[in-house]
């Protein structure tokens, strides 16, 4: 079993609310998990146990082979922690911050000096690091937390919302930085909000909600899950809309058009991309629809959400594919 | 369960226990220190208070309070130095809780550094500190007329008995610090314990004449045989009789040693267990 994160029955109670409900992860060496969830699913708390900040009600955890519970010491010289919310002295400089780092790793002062300016090049923060952080933008202290998780090129690392906060072109960085990082061998725990995140990064997914795993599987996988791709119109008349969906429910692959009848909007699975979109124009042309929007949409991690936890939104129209119950469903097909 | 799955850590945590942790105390310290540096106001404010009380105290009380065989400048000044010394302990309660606040307790937590680094590069940083507002303070009592009378060597004693027992009450702190939510808690806390801690003592005006029940608590204070002893290894006792007092206002320095071993004895391993637990909330 070479699984360099692993846990098994993960659980964690605050009161009487069941923040980690018996978790099992899996992470193979050099991998990337990504763990999806929306708020409040347990995410952040499963990484702090990971990390050796909190210990878990019952269950068991391995960082490398290493009981977290029964030696944290040695898991914390093996891993590298990027929290959700930065933790940066705000008072030292950015290059005070990363050498401090580096020298509690026990690095060594030349080491550590080399490894802080290295990092700084590296995070785009060259410039600002000799300011102290309290100058720096919510942005750039992201950045530097995420530097400081790599000041001892960890091979484990856990990064818990990494680019949350950050601009599109410092995103773009920290994925290369992530990609780097795996191709030199590390393995690495995510957690993310998007989906495009997640697919971009994630060798394997985990969607957690409500401290448990509902679906696991590569993000091909998931949207497969959560029917790949659709076409959503939505027409300029209230009058159109039946005859609108008879046109979408010809095109759909498997289920039927969705109606959402205040915003008049159509969605319907569909296979084939734009041709089958195009195809749709054409007939609701022909018919004399008029159309005021029209999109073809991959799955978002909204669709996958909502899909996978069940929480459908109030107005949505009940589903016409015979599928059942979606939860039960995808829950069987994850295992 | 593979552990050379993973290649063998750069970092090796197990050397040298001891070493490993008084470095790592060092870093922090320096970072304590660094702080202290980028906000000078912090260091402005805990030594112009002294030097206010200083002023206060020698004017406004000198002019009414004489004590018996010396002159009340005197007497005062090694009340003052305990008084500040033992307030400057609140630094660590406070750093600590602003760490804690901040999220950087997180960041050291998971960190391969000795569990008690955090709390030791604290206390140790607020000591540096303590010697600098005790540094100002002599001046400031020098100028207003504050002498040391004794030896070299008994007066340097004088200053090590008051940072250690500052050092000893910055544990408490530090466990005060770990358990309440932010640092303004840390400073209101701070003056609930210290002020009657410190007046309910010989510190500012002699405890001979104090009703029996709060004599009985100065007598056995240990904020008032800190004083005397610093009166003692000062020379600041004049002609003035032994006070009044049991024997731990006759032996001071043995009485104020067994505190701070005491203390230190309850409250480090208080503060390590709390630090352990603490940033799980
Ligand atoms: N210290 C705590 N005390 C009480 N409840 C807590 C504590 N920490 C977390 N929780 C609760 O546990 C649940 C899981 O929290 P967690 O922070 O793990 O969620 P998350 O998936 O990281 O969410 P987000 O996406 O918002 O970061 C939440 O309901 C949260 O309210
Ligand atoms: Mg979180």
């Amino acid at each position: 079993m070479a699984d360099v994160i692993r846990a098994e029955g993960l659980v964690k109670s605050y009161g009487d609310l069941r923040a980690l409900d018996g978790l099992d992860l899996a992470v193979p060496e050099g991998a990337i998990l990504g763990l999806l969830g929306p708020n409040g699913a347990g995410k952040t708390t499963a990484v702090r146990i990971l990390t050796t900040l909190l210990e878990p009600d019952s269950g068991s955890a391995f960082v490398a082979g290493v009981d977290v519970r029964k030696d944290p010491a040695k898991v914390r010289a093996l891993i590298g922690l990027s929290g959700q919310y930065a933790a940066v002295d705000e008072y030292l400089t950015g290059y005070e911050n990363l050498d401090m780092i580096g020298r509690l790793y026990g690095l060594g002062g030349a080491r550590s000096k080399a490894r802080a300016r290295e990092l700084l090049e590296r995070f785009r923060l060259a410039d600002a690091g000799d300011r102290p952080a309290k100058t720096y933008s919510g942005g750039m202290r992201r950045r530097l937390d995420l530097a400081g998780a790599l000041v001892a090129a960890p091979p484990v690392l856990f990064l818990d919302e990494p680019t949350t906060g950050l601009d599109p072109r410092s995103r773009t960085d920290m994925w290369e930085v992530i990609v780097e990082l795996v191709q030199g061998g590390s393995t690495l725990l995510l957690t993310t909000q998007y989906l495009e995140e997640a697919d971009r990064l994630a060798d394997n997914i985990v969607v957690i909600d409500h401290g448990r795993s509902i679906a696991e599987g590569t993000a091909d996988e998931l949207k497969a899950q959560v029917g790949g791709e659709r076409v959503e119109v939505v027409v300029g008349d209230t009058a159109d809309v039946p005859t609108a969906r008879e046109i979408l429910g010809q095109l759909a692959d498997g289920g039927g058009c969705e109606v959402e009848q205040h915003t008049r909007r159509l969605t319907a699975p569909v296979r084939g991309g734009a041709a089958v979109l195009m195809e749709a124009l054409r007939r609701l042309d022909a018919a004399e629809i008029v159309v005021q929007d029209v999109a073809l949409r991959r799955p978002t991690l909204d669709d996958v959400f909502l899909i996978l936890t069940g929480h459908r939104t109030m107005d949505e129209a009940p589903p016409t594919e015979p599928n059942k119950d979606p939860e039960g469903e995808l829950v069987e097909a994850a295992k | 369960m593979t552990a050379q799955a993973v290649e063998a850590p750069r970092t090796d945590v197990r050397a040298p226990g001891l070493v490993k942790a008084l470095a790592d105390g060092a870093v922090v310290a320096k970072r304590n220190l660094i702080k202290i540096k980028r906000v000078p106001d912090l260091l402005v404010f805990s030594t112009i208070q002294p030097i206010i009380f200083i002023l206060l105290f020698a004017y406004v009380f000198g002019s009414a309070i004489h004590p018996k065989g010396i002159s009340y400048r005197e007497f005062l000044i090694p009340g003052i130095f305990t008084q500040t010394v033992i307030f400057g302990a609140t630094i660590t309660g406070a750093g600590l809780a602003e760490d804690m606040q901040k999220g950087i307790i997180d960041r050291f937590r998971s960190l391969p550094m000795s569990s008690s680094a955090v709390l030791v590069g604290r206390t140790t940083s607020d000591v540096l500190n303590n010697i600098l507002v005790i540094a100002i303070m002599s001046g400031t009592g020098l100028i207003v007329g504050w002498r040391v009378r004794s030896s070299v060597g008994e007066a340097i004693g004088g200053f090590l008995l008051l940072l250690a027992f500052a050092y000893a009450f910055s544990w408490i702190m530090a466990v005060v610090g770990l358990m309440v939510p932010s640092p303004e808690v840390v400073n209101n806390a701070a003056f609930m314990i210290i002020f009657p801690l410190t007046f309910i003592a010989n510190t500012f005006v002699p405890s001979n004449n104090l009703p029996t029940v709060l004599k009985a608590f100065a007598d056995w204070n240990p904020i008032s045989s800190l004083t005397q002893a610093s009166r003692q290894l000062f020379g600041n006792t004049g002609t003035a009789p032994l006070p009044d007092g049991p024997w731990s206002l006759h032996h001071p320095v043995i009485y104020t040693l067994i505190w701070i071993v005491g203390l230190l004895g309850v409250f480090i391993p208080l503060a390590v267990r709390q630090y352990k637990r603490a940033a799980s909330r």
